[in-house]
């Protein structure tokens, strides 16, 4: 199919200004291999700390024994009343399974546990509850755990629930820590990527002045003279993206055997996960943008001021 | 096609290089403007590519007012302006061809377009051997034939000249100004800022003498 002569000179002058800003690049091979490593490792240091809290929600997350809770029902009620009471926790959302222990068989198990036969066997009474012990679904959030909770305890016959989830409630903010951390050194690296990229491409511009000035002089228009600085901006985020993804996936290399042996010794059969594609996709489309921002910032400050003699 | 109405320029500092200039150059004319350095010569040459703007008075480009043109449209205006400059104003890390080869590019012109243009114009210009050459390693006279060259490879109705034979020998500006004549013969406007007297009255084209800032 032949394109209108418009749109093929529109591409054709795009196409140019993008092979010609990489084969500038190329050029000068030190000085951009510099520039990208630096937007590369800014660009990996935070995009590893987002995969490392990934892969602990991940490795938490598949741990054997998911969080209890136990309630503690009136000592009147007899055994159909509590098994009803066990049915209806079983039915509340966000309960996978119920175990009803009665207090006989509470009783007997404390016995063989504790070693105290004799001393048990001076009472005049079984002092234990009937207890349901519910097993709360793996992943619940602390809020939907506290509702959860609050649920059993507005049942009538329950006494009181114990829950097993300071430790939920500690890993939930210490991810929640991590996450807020990731994203504010994502934000101060990925504005080190625009200043860096930035200043590269004010360089660039003041190298290129007298260019400059003979092309706006020749009848260049604005987005002419701009088009060869936003693609270097746009190849440099794309290669720091790019450099980035591959760190990424080596660190990752290095540290499989490391932490599945650590996890085996948890009795986990956790694997560490890579960026994948999405991410790596995330990784060079941020490259880009942040390159392009860049790019754009140091044009827009430094291209009007420059007016052909 | 250049029409100026009492144009004024007056630049910071209270210098004033026109004081209401009135011009009219016809479509096809060519043109020389006379006149001592400081008389407004180079400023009116600049004023109609709009390099300057006029602190008075008004400039007519080809029935376009240049004071009510949008700042978007200087760049099209200029494409049509072909400009030569004393200084010849080549990219000096370019090649002759690229060079050469500037104006297409911006104008957006397909890449066999872009080749056969140049060499047309390098080989009126007589450079066409030199075109893989850098312009630092040319002569004077060869480099301001590669400056009339990028002026002329669009095909601008008008041309200016700046001083363009300051730095050369006599038998190498009559061979500059022979060129500007067979670009005039083909009916593009030509407006030369000169002051070899000698070789003006020899062409005898019409002669505009400028003195402090106003037609003398």
């Amino acid at each position: 199919m032949k394109l209108p002569a418009s749109i093929q000179a529109w591409f054709e002058q795009h196409a140019r200004a993008a092979l010609n800003t990489l084969g500038g690049l190329r050029l000068r091979l030190a000085s951009s291999l510099m520039t990208t490593a630096v937007i590369g490792i800014a660009l990996a240091l935070p995009a590893g700390f987002l995969l490392l809290v990934d892969n602990l929600e991940a490795a938490t997350a598949n741990r054997e024994g998911s969080p209890q809770a136990s309630a503690f029902l009136q000592a009147t009620l007899n055994v159909d009343q509590q098994r009803d009471i066990a049915a209806q926790i079983k039915a509340l959302e966000g309960i996978t399974d119920v175990e009803h222990i009665t207090p006989e068989a509470a009783l007997a198990e404390f016995q063989r546990a504790s070693g105290m036969q004799e001393t048990l066997a001076l009472l005049e009474r079984n002092p234990l509850p009937p207890v349901v012990v519910a097993q709360l679904r793996s992943g619940l959030s602390g809020a939907d755990a506290d509702a959860l909770i609050s649920a059993l305890s507005a049942i009538g016959a329950v006494d009181e629930v114990r829950v097993d989830r300071v430790w939920l409630e500690r890993l939930d903010a210490l991810m929640q820590l991590a996450n807020r951390g990731s994203g504010l050194i994502a934000l101060l690296l990925g504005l080190t990527v625009v200043l860096v990229v930035g200043n590269t491409i004010r360089l660039d511009i003041e190298n290129r002045r007298s260019e400059i000035e003979i092309t706006k002089l020749i009848g260049g228009t604005d987005a002419f003279v701009r088009r060869p600085f936003l693609y270097t901006g746009m190849w440099y985020g794309l290669l720091g993206g790019s450099l980035a993804a591959i760190l990424l996936m080596l660190s990752v290399l290095l540290l499989t055997g490391p932490s599945s042996h650590l996890a085996s010794l948890y009795g986990s059969a956790f694997q560490p996960m890579g960026p994948g594609l999405s991410g790596t996709l995330t990784l060079l489309g941020s490259g880009v943008a942040l390159g392009l921002l860049g790019a754009g910032v140091a044009v827009g400050r430094h291209l009007a001021a420059i007016e052909p003699r | 096609m250049i029409r100026f109405d009492s144009v004024s320029k007056r630049y910071p500092g209270g210098n004033e290089a026109l004081r209401g200039l009135d011009l009219h150059i016809e479509r096809g004319e060519m043109v020389f403007i006379t006149g001592a350095s400081g008389a407004g010569k180079s400023t009116f040459l600049r004023m109609i590519p709009l390099l300057e703007r006029p602190s008075q008075g008004s400039v007519m480009i080809d029935g376009v007012n240049l004071l009510r043109l949008r700042r978007s449209r200087v760049p099209f205006l200029r494409r049509r302006v072909g400009m030569i400059f004393q200084d010849h104003r080549l990219l000096h890390d370019r090649s002759v061809f690229d060079n050469v080869a500037l104006p297409l590019v911006i104008a957006g012109r397909s890449h066999a377009d872009v080749g056969r243009r140049v060499r047309a114009a390098l080989d009126k210009v007589g450079l066409l051997h030199k075109e893989k050459a850098s312009p630092v390693t040319l002569s004077g006279g060869e480099q301001q034939r590669v400056g009339i060259a990028r002026a002329v490879v669009t095909r601008p109705p008008v041309i200016l000249a700046d001083e363009p034979t300051g730095n050369l020998d006599p038998a190498l500006s009559e061979e500059i100004m022979a060129l500007f004549e067979q670009f005039n013969q083909v009916g593009v406007t030509t407006v030369i800022a000169s002051h070899d007297h000698a070789l003006i009255e020899r062409l005898g084209h019409r002669r505009i003498h400028l003195q402090d800032g106003r037609v003398a």
